[in-house]
């Protein structure tokens, strides 16, 4: 651990803490209002907008058109629907249990939202009352409140299924719980991978770490793939959308919700992939770094660096949207025994297998003096000595994972002689005795 | 007793998941950047009708504005939905005209029949299908209704012309 105090890092760390005092007292309250306001308004804004870009992606990937009569480009589309669900009338279920019914939408909606509290989006704004930092609440303790309110959101659906007294909701709930809870435990395994490099828990440390070091989707590959997948499931998109499986299950849990309690659901779906990619961002893809330059690392703050690196992230956090969009409207949903045996059998093992090889391998490489700071032609050798051992890793994993071994598709070509095969065992069950003597 | 499950035997270690979800990927993407653009707008740009298009009823007049009917009941008789109502009429020359000529465009099936039927060519089918009324009661079209309406009328199979020539 003694290398850990001298990494790299830790110059442009103490800069970013040391140097520059942080707002404190009243302008400080006010700013953190001012934070929760507009945070809430974008991403409240931006979900709405979301509808709408996976409306037409949507429509684009099936050679529509998509929604384009309500304003320019159909832009006034998410008004229109957000008018039409609070006009719509609400229906409340005879059998359903009222209280948690009413309850579920909330507990769904509210961690979806808070979530995004510890994100920093943007680089500090120097004022004359001191540094602010551009997340909502810099916690210490960030990541580790990310993994805590994002696994409440499990209960929202539960709920929910649980109190519509529906079996089609019940279902629904069900799956949801079986299906958070298995991919909850490699998601946090294998960020502890990150955290493992970046030595601290605060998002803000993980973020100047890759800023010095250089972005962790290299180095951490693996781990990258199996918190991917994870927030796939996590996010219930497809495909691992079974809570509400729509061609089994109606609609799963919020199959009795109508009008705004549906749209809660909603918003809290678009929400939680705005928090997941956010993440991702922040974990893997350097945050609001922006690649090839320290110009946006080091003071002075101003606030035109601000603007810069918020839309760097932004633009981050929507092209990772963008690939959720991509992939729901590609692959299809996975059957639950698949989901089962990928959460437990595959992704928890190698989330297990990748901190050991990962902190081994971090362990190793600081003995050996290997440097973490930038070297040659931009990378940092201890970036680079990561990543290959990833590649390899990865090569590795998509073998296993592939081919019927794991996952399979549905369907391969068959081969004559496999034809014949299966020929012959359809005839040997057949109840209709052969023709013929 | 477990369930009696049907296991397929699928040579599922020849086909690669990965490889296929990464062709799916990329195809979608190809659409996404260069959508086959086939839809119409549809109330703006309307797709041209056949000639032969079996739609809203039309009653052709004579010079003097006149339906052409004579109430011979050729067209309820052979009309299988049962969705034409005639009562015939006669004036004092002796000539059938129609009292009451009501066609209900719901129980209607578009079969074309009664232009077929038809001795004086004045019921038609037409080239038209936005037909939309706030009630039910307005579907059923009077006289005066089908002779005010000015679409063009289906043009019949003919025999000696199959392919309308």
């Amino acid at each position: 651990m003694i290398h850990l105090a001298t990494l790299a890092q830790g110059q442009i760390y103490s800069q970013f803490y040391d140097k520059l005092v942080p707002v404190t007292g009243v302008p400080w309250l006010l700013f953190t209002i001012l934070k929760m306001l507009v945070v809430f308004t974008v991403i409240m804004v931006g979900v709405a907008m979301l509808t709408l870009a996976e409306r037409k992606i949507s429509a684009w990937i099936q050679d529509r058109i998509g929604p384009n009569r309500t304003g320019y480009g159909g832009l006034l589309q998410p008004a229109a629907d957000g008018l039409k669900n609070i006009m719509k009338e609400e229906t409340y279920p005879d059998a359903a249990n009222m209280k948690l019914f009413i309850l579920a939408p909330m507990l769904s909606f509210i961690p979806a939202l808070i979530t995004f509290a510890v994100i920093p989006f943007a680089s500090p704004l120097s004022t004359k009352w001191g540094l602010v930092e551009m997340s909502v609440a810099n916690l210490p303790i960030g990541f580790l409140y990310i993994l805590a309110i994002a696994s409440l959101g499990v209960y929202g659906v539960v709920l929910a299924g649980w109190s519509s007294n529906n079996k089609y909701s019940l279902l629904g709930g069900l799956r949801s719980s079986a299906q958070m809870v298995s991919y909850e435990i490699s998601m946090g395994m294998a960020a502890v991978a990150v955290l493992l490099l970046s030595g601290n828990v605060s998002l803000q440390a993980i973020v100047s770490q890759q800023q010095a070091m250089g972005w962790n989707i290299f180095p951490l590959l693996i781990g990258f793939f199996i918190f991917c997948v994870a927030a796939f499931a996590e996010t219930n998109r497809l495909p691992f959308d079974l809570p509400e499986a729509e061609s089994e299950l109606i609609a799963g849990y919020h199959t009795e919700y109508s009008a705004m309690k549906f749209s809660m659901f909603f918003i809290a779906e678009y929400s939680n992939m705005v928090t997941a990619s956010a993440l991702m961002v922040t974990l893997f893809f350097g945050g609001w770094d922006i690649p090839g330059t320290q110009w946006d690392n080091i003071p002075p703050w101003t606030v035109l660096k601000f603007l810069i690196t918020g839309a760097v992230f932004f633009g981050k956090l929507l092209s990772f949207i963008f690939v959720f969009m991509w992939v729901r409207w590609t692959l299809p949903r996975f059957r639950y025994d698949q989901l089962m045996s990928l959460g437990w059998k595959f992704m928890l093992p190698l989330a297990l297998c990748y901190i050991v090889i990962t902190g081994g391998a971090v362990l190793g490489l600081d003995m050996l003096g290997v440097s973490r700071s930038v070297q040659w032609f931009g990378i940092a050798p201890f970036w680079a000595a990561l990543g290959v051992l990833n590649l390899v890793l990865a090569a590795l994993v998509f073998v296993v994972l592939d081919r019927g071994r794991i996952i399979s598709p549905a369907y391969s070509r068959l081969s004559a002689r496999q034809v014949a095969h299966l020929r012959a065992i359809s005839a040997g069950r057949s109840l209709v005795a052969p023709q013929g003597d | 007793m477990p369930i009696q499950v049907k296991v397929l035997e699928r040579p599922v270690g020849e086909a690669s998941y990965v490889r296929a979800m990464l062709s799916g990927m990329a195809l979608t993407f190809k659409h996404l950047m260069n959508p086959h653009k086939k839809t119409e707008q549809y109330p703006e740009v309307k797709w041209a009708l056949s000639p032969r298009w079996r739609g809203t009823h039309r009653m052709l007049t004579d010079e003097t504005g006149k339906a052409k009917c004579v109430a011979c009941g050729l067209c309820p008789q052979i009309c299988p939905a049962n969705c034409i109502k005639l009562v015939p009429g006669e004036d004092e020359e002796g000539n059938r005209y129609p009292l009451v000529y009501e066609i209900d465009e719901f129980r209607c099936i578009f079969c074309g029949y009664c232009q077929e039927v038809c001795p004086e060519e004045a019921i038609h089918v037409g080239r038209h299908y936005e037909n939309s009324e706030y009630s039910r009661e307005g579907f059923v079209y009077d006289l005066e209704r089908l002779t005010s309406q000015t679409h063009p009328v289906c043009e019949m199979w003919d025999p000696d012309d199959p392919k309308g020539e």
